[in-house]
């Protein structure tokens, strides 16, 4: 099984980079971690690799980093579908001051438009 | 979050604060109060939200389960959160709570089941607004999911005007007066 998530860097999409590694060691998928520009996050390309390496390299997990350009929900999809991944993670959404989830629009795109499954980790 | 907020160039209001007491459409005397900290109606408020139906949950809160409804409310409960209660003997019915975020403040409103539909949602918003235009309270934004009209159509005659719809809910923001000479 191939999972693709996608990291903006936002914190969501960093925690689900958390859990989904703690996943894959447990059922042994294939993860490609896609790093994405998320209008939403204040990091940059850069700054989020470093986290995403890091975070892999704590875990000893294996998995593939990439650099996605352009929109990141079409690209995502487009990308899961050219390459047969089995589903697309992504994270859970930010939380509001007053706790309320709000979804963002890359993950509104991903869901309304893959063929994959699709996860928001939370 | 970095999202830049458009808010309206009129303000909304004046407002009247509470303590304030209104009969509803059922008849009920329902007491609207500022919640400044006392224990006992924070249990209370932990009894209205452990009875709360999960199917009016917004955007995930309030959460389920007692130990999760205490660090929901530790969070909107802190000192420089505004909240007011409606009361209906001697019971919490509704909720309406102001938490700062950075410039504004972030509004979400609750009412238990049995007492929706009798119009206490306005006026326990229009008290939170007036308490908050009482404690210099200038912007107030609020989430809402889309499909919901009912709450769309409160906020809207209450003064709050759409700006922004990018995702599964919709944004809408107020602007307050200054607190009016009382």
């Amino acid at each position: 099984m191939k999972l693709l998530l996608g990291v903006g860097g936002t914190d969501d999409s960093i925690e689900a980079l958390r859990k989904t590694v703690a996943r894959v060691e447990r059922t042994g998928h294939a993860l490609t971690v896609a790093i994405v520009d998320d209008p939403g996050s204040d990091r940059d390309r850069d700054a989020v690799e470093g986290i995403v390496r890091e975070i892999l390299a704590e875990a000893d997990a294996d998995a593939e980093v990439r650099h996605v350009e352009g929109d990141p929900g079409a690209r995502l999809v487009e990308l899961a579908e050219s390459e047969a991944f089995d589903e697309i993670a992504l994270g859970g959404g930010e939380k509001s001051p007053m706790g309320k989830i709000r979804i963002g629009t890359v993950q509104e795109f991903v869901l309304l438009n893959a063929h994959t499954t699709v996860s928001l980790v939370r | 979050m970095t999202r830049d907020r458009r808010y309206p160039d009129e303000p909304a209001g004046p407002f009247e604060p509470p303590p304030i007491t209104v009969e509803d459409r059922e008849g009920r005397e329902i007491e609207l109060r500022a919640h400044r900290g006392d224990p006992d109606e924070r249990e209370a408020l932990v009894d209205m939200y452990v009875a709360f139906d999960p199917a009016d949950r917004a955007q995930g809160i309030p959460p389920s389960g007692e130990s999760r409804i205490r660090s929901w409310l530790d969070a909107i409960l802190a000192e420089e959160c505004l909240n007011v209660l409606a009361w209906h003997d001697e019971g919490v019915v509704g909720h309406a709570t102001l938490v700062p975020d950075r410039d504004a403040y972030e509004l979400a409103i609750f009412v238990l089941q049995a007492y929706q539909g009798a119009g206490i949602g306005t006026q326990l918003i229009q008290a939170l607004l007036g308490h908050g235009e009482r404690e210099g309270v200038e912007k107030v934004w609020l989430t809402v999911e889309r499909w919901n009209r009912r709450a769309v159509g409160l906020y809207e005659k209450i003064g709050f005007e759409t700006c922004g719809s990018e995702s599964f809910e919709l944004e809408m923001a107020l602007r307050l007066a200054d607190a009016p000479e009382r």
